[in-house]
């Protein structure tokens, strides 16, 4: 038996596998059987741009805080990959534990550091048991989870009943992998002497929580808000997120007669995508593209054309790892400028910043209010962790929704106004009153343009009208602030340290701020972009202001440094750009070196 | 069409299918099929608050701003002019979409949306003023200028054409037609036809530009063209319950029946062509290319074809219109989807 204390609930097991070899399922299995366990759990998914051989791997962590951010080392390794075993092996610390596939990959002592224990599982021999041949590939990665179950404690019953509502009623299915995971638990109960300390328990941590990936979210927050027209182009991070979106659409929003309350059309690239969106904004269809940096990229001309000619259009950008084709499948939030900024000329971009699937879920709805609001196109950003993680939060709330279709004239408005121009500020704020192709009045059309136009949509090259227009933009742009989502404060309001982070750093700031209770520390959460005044009051209340942000540049500093000039001073950086999800173990490192600790 | 009031059928003058007044160099092939398009539309009696009109950039891409200033117009990015027109068509399926396009628009920056468009079969006219050549920059070559064809300044173009009708019809567009911006009742027949037709009608009109490619040795100038037009029918189009006014003599004409119920009646000229064979109809744009010859008039058609809007089988209101009632799935499923995701 293992000496020392039980850790409970409170550690991580990274499995290293190839890509392309059916671990992915075998993994969530694990993931989700401690869910319905009722404990603390996060996953993450490390994988390669590849579809099949290449090394991946899947984190596990679970904590009594049910913390949402990525580890830096782990506790227990699983090693299924003979490619990479060297290395997963030789990043594990002293006193942790390696299970490993004995009948691939050889492990010597000199590999080992003190106080390991070391689980050898021979998967080869093993499948042998496998009835169905054909599905011995797959099915041998169960092994790993059954010996891992009987090591730490997985409730069989709970697994079985993954697996059933997995598999649904394909009976055949489900005998074979509860068959394959019995193996697995066998060769753990026949040969295994348990030598370390981990240990699953059942607890209480997931009342009223779900596990959904960020893009799932997102989705449904677009149903939900109205959307009627989606475009879209294929790539990662996020094609699940337009997939996912037309499968509950087949579901939801079709009539009595068959026909559907909304189109779905995968583009011929990122710049059709986009065409179609502001085609349908234009028309009057809430629209919605999703698409990651890549695509924002082509994007830029529409976008510039969005902006000059005013045009609604919601945009999800899943960010990952740039420049160029970067890395595919890691996260970043990289696009941060070339959102703000999308487009050649003067432009600003209005930016949302959600860190949890269920705030892209609420974002994702109140975007397309925002979008018609303000006549100009709204980006989404989250990212490939956010996107295509599965995450265990808050299950989604209802909130009914009145549809805010902003300033539309119809046939019936125009006969009571006496002087309409496309682009008269008759309010003074900046929005403009539109009209729809299709309405039915002598003077309801108007030419819509990219080249310069006056207040009544007359092309024009005039200085004057020109600039006119432009400070109206800006002024737009300005009053879209009191529409935005506010940040999020948190910690000691009296401390004279704070931090600003935005989006999925949140998670790593939070188990930061956690660590460091004893330091008087205060975290605003920014939400949106332009900033509001929050933003600067806090920068004001504090001395010093650490800005953590997942890319090279700092690319939310840069615009905070020129909006809000005069606190250059204040601003110090936390920034990490390596793809993988950002960690408290980064934040917590970095923030007390950088405060002198 | 009233005679005494020159009033259509819904009622409305000539005048109320007209637009700014254009900008383009005088004489310019553009502004015959920017009055055609008046001309047709007005005779067909389209409400025009109905017409979304659609461009991308460039001479031709101006032209929108010419026509029927009661509808609305959108002059989008270059090249890009088919996915707005694609979106808006996908918001309001009620709207008429016209897009008019050049071939540097279409056949060089835009030549993808243009094959995705025609493959979704997007129901609009669609409309390439062609002169192969850039106006608005001051005369580069298109991608439809000939091979051989020569430049004001003397440069001959040695790449090959692109035949915008030939590219639609190998995507399966189901109305090609090619015409000449000289050859106004050729136009307007055909604009009329297109309209007509359920689905992407494609149009090119070979539009001589006066001031950069009408010059001896262009193979789009006015004298050219005109030397080598051959028109392969002539052209008299019938809106539907309209009498047969067309003097066309039975037998020597062939009706195409659109999907309005209007017809395009055909009058055999020199030569036996079918504008329902689309090997045949290759066979032609090519031998004429060869021999430097201009085919005008429907070079095919078929009435098989599904508009997008009827592939994507969407409500019959404009999704635009649908609101909270139709849109929001409402708390119990949202409670569902969550019960599904634990």
């Amino acid at each position: 038996m293992a000496t020392g204390q039980s850790i409970v609930n409170d550690f991580s097991i990274r499995v290293a596998t190839a890509n392309g070899t059916g671990s992915q399922s075998s993994n969530n299995l694990l993931f989700k059987s401690l869910f319905r366990m009722g404990i603390g759990v996060c996953a993450k998914n490390l994988f390669p741009s590849n579809i099949q051989g290449l090394p991946t791997w899947f984190q596990i962590r679970v904590s009594p805080q049910g913390y949402q951010d990525l580890r830096e080392h782990d506790d227990i390794a699983v090693c299924m990959n003979p490619e990479t075993a060297k290395e997963d092996i030789a990043a594990m610390r002293p006193g942790t534990t390696i299970f490993y596939n004995s009948s691939v990959i050889k492990v010597t002592d000199d590999q080992l550091k003190p106080g390991m224990s070391v689980y050898a599982l021979p998967v080869e021999e093993l499948s042998k048991g496998i009835t169905e041949a054909k599905l011995r590939h797959l099915l041998k990665n169960l092994f790993y989870v059954g010996a891992l179950s009987h090591v730490y404690g997985i409730e069989i019953e709970v697994m079985k009943s993954v697996i059933q509502d997995t598999f649904k009623n394909k009976q055949s299915a489900i005998d074979a992998n509860i068959a394959a995971l019995q193996i697995g638990i066998d060769y753990a109960k026949n040969n295994y002497k348990k030598t370390d300390n981990y240990q699953f328990q059942r607890a209480n941590n997931n009342q009223g929580k779900i596990i959904i990936e960020g893009n799932t979210a997102s989705g449904l927050g677009a149903i939900y808000g109205g959307c009627t027209v989606v475009a879209w182009y294929p790539i990662t991070p996020s094609s699940s997120l337009a997939e996912s979106m037309e499968t509950y659409l087949k579901k939801l929003r079709v009539d009595k007669d068959g026909k559907a309350k909304y189109a779905v059309i995968q583009a011929e690239d990122e710049l059709a995508a986009i065409g179609m969106v502001l085609g349908a904004g234009w028309a009057g269809a809430r629209s919605m593209t999703s698409t990651a940096g890549p695509g924002i990229s082509l994007m830029h001309e529409f976008l510039g054309l969005a902006y000059y000619a005013e045009i609604p259009a919601v945009l999800f950008n899943v960010q990952r790892v740039g420049p160029s084709t970067g890395l595919p499948t890691r996260t970043q939030q990289c696009d941060i400028t070339s959102c703000a900024l999308a487009s050649h000329g003067d432009t600003k971009h209005i930016l949302l910043f959600p860190s949890s699937p269920k705030e892209c879920f609420e974002m994702g709805a109140e975007a397309f209010n925002l979008a018609e609001r303000m006549q100009t196109p709204i980006f989404v950003m989250t990212d490939l962790d956010l996107g295509m993680n599965s995450w265990v939060d808050d299950e989604l709330e209802y909130n009914p929704m009145k549809y805010d279709r902003g300033k539309v004239l119809s046939a019936d408005d125009l006969n009571k106004v006496k002087d309409w121009g496309r682009y008269l500020d008759v309010d003074g704020d900046g929005i403009c009153y539109r009209t729809l192709p299709g309405t039915n009045h002598m003077k309801g059309a108007y030419f819509t343009r990219g080249s310069g136009h006056d207040e009544y949509a007359r092309y024009t090259e005039s200085p004057v009208v020109y600039s006119r227009n432009m400070d109206r933009l800006l002024k737009k742009w300005h009053s879209s602030k009191k529409y935005l989502p506010k940040p999020v404060v948190k910690g000691d309001t009296k401390a004279k340290v704070g931090i600003l982070a935005y989006g999925t750093s949140d998670h790593a700031v939070v188990e930061t701020m956690d660590r460091l209770k004893g330091t008087p520390l205060k975290y605003m959460r920014i939400r949106a972009y332009p900033f509001t005044q929050e933003v600067e009051e806090f920068i004001k209340s504090c001395d010093v202001v650490y800005m953590v942000e997942q890319n090279r540049d700092g690319q939310l500093q840069q615009l905070l440094e020129t909006d809000i000039p005069g606190y250059q001073s204040k601003l110090r950086s936390i920034r990490y750009y390596g793809g993988f999800p950002l960690s408290a173990d980064i934040v917590e490192r970095e923030l007390t070196k950088q405060m002198g600790k | 069409m009233n005679a005494e009031t020159n009033c259509n059928r819904i009622g409305l003058g000539k005048n109320d299918y007209s637009g700014k007044p254009s900008t383009l160099c005088k004489g310019c092939g553009h502004d015959s099929i920017t009055a055609a398009i008046i001309q047709a539309y007005y005779e067909l009696g389209v409400p025009p608050h109905q017409v979304a009109k659609f461009s991308g950039i460039g001479c031709s891409s101006k032209t929108p701003t010419y026509f029927i200033d009661r509808g609305h117009g959108f002059n989008s990015v270059h090249g890009r002019m088919p996915s707005v027109a694609t979106g808006a068509t996908i918001a309001n399926k009620k709207l008429t979409i016209i897009g008019v396009s050049g071939d540097g628009d279409t056949a060089s920056i835009g030549m993808g949306q243009f094959c995705h468009i025609v493959r979704r079969n997007v129901d609009m006219v669609y409309i390439v003023e062609n002169n192969g050549t850039y106006g608005l920059t001051k005369g580069q070559f298109s991608a439809t200028a000939d091979v051989g064809s020569v430049l004001k300044k003397g440069q001959v173009n040695p790449y090959p054409v692109i035949d915008c009708c030939a590219v639609g019809i190998e995507l399966g567009a189901t109305f090609v037609a090619r015409s000449f911006s000289g050859d106004r009742k050729q136009v307007i027949s055909l604009i009329k036809a297109a309209y007509a037709h359920k689905g992407i009608a494609i149009l090119d009109i070979i539009s001589p530009c006066v001031t950069f490619n009408n010059n001896e040795g262009s193979t789009k100038s006015y004298t050219f063209v005109k030397e080598h037009d051959i028109p392969l029918h002539e052209l008299g189009f019938i809106q539907s319950q309209e009498e047969i006014s067309v003097e066309m003599k039975e037998g020597e004409r062939r009706e195409i029946e659109l999907h309005d119920g209007s017809r395009l009646m055909l009058r055999k000229l020199d030569r036996e062509y079918d504008p329902t064979n689309k090997i045949a109809a290759m066979a032609a744009i090519s031998e004429a290319r060869d021999k430097q010859e201009l085919i005008t008039g429907l070079l095919y058609f078929n009435n098989k074809g599904t508009d997008l809007n009827s592939l994507l089988n969407t409500v019959d209101v404009p999704l635009w219109s649908l609101g909270e009632k139709d849109l929001d799935p409402g708390a119990e499923v949202l409670k569902k989807i969550n019960t599904s995701l634990r």
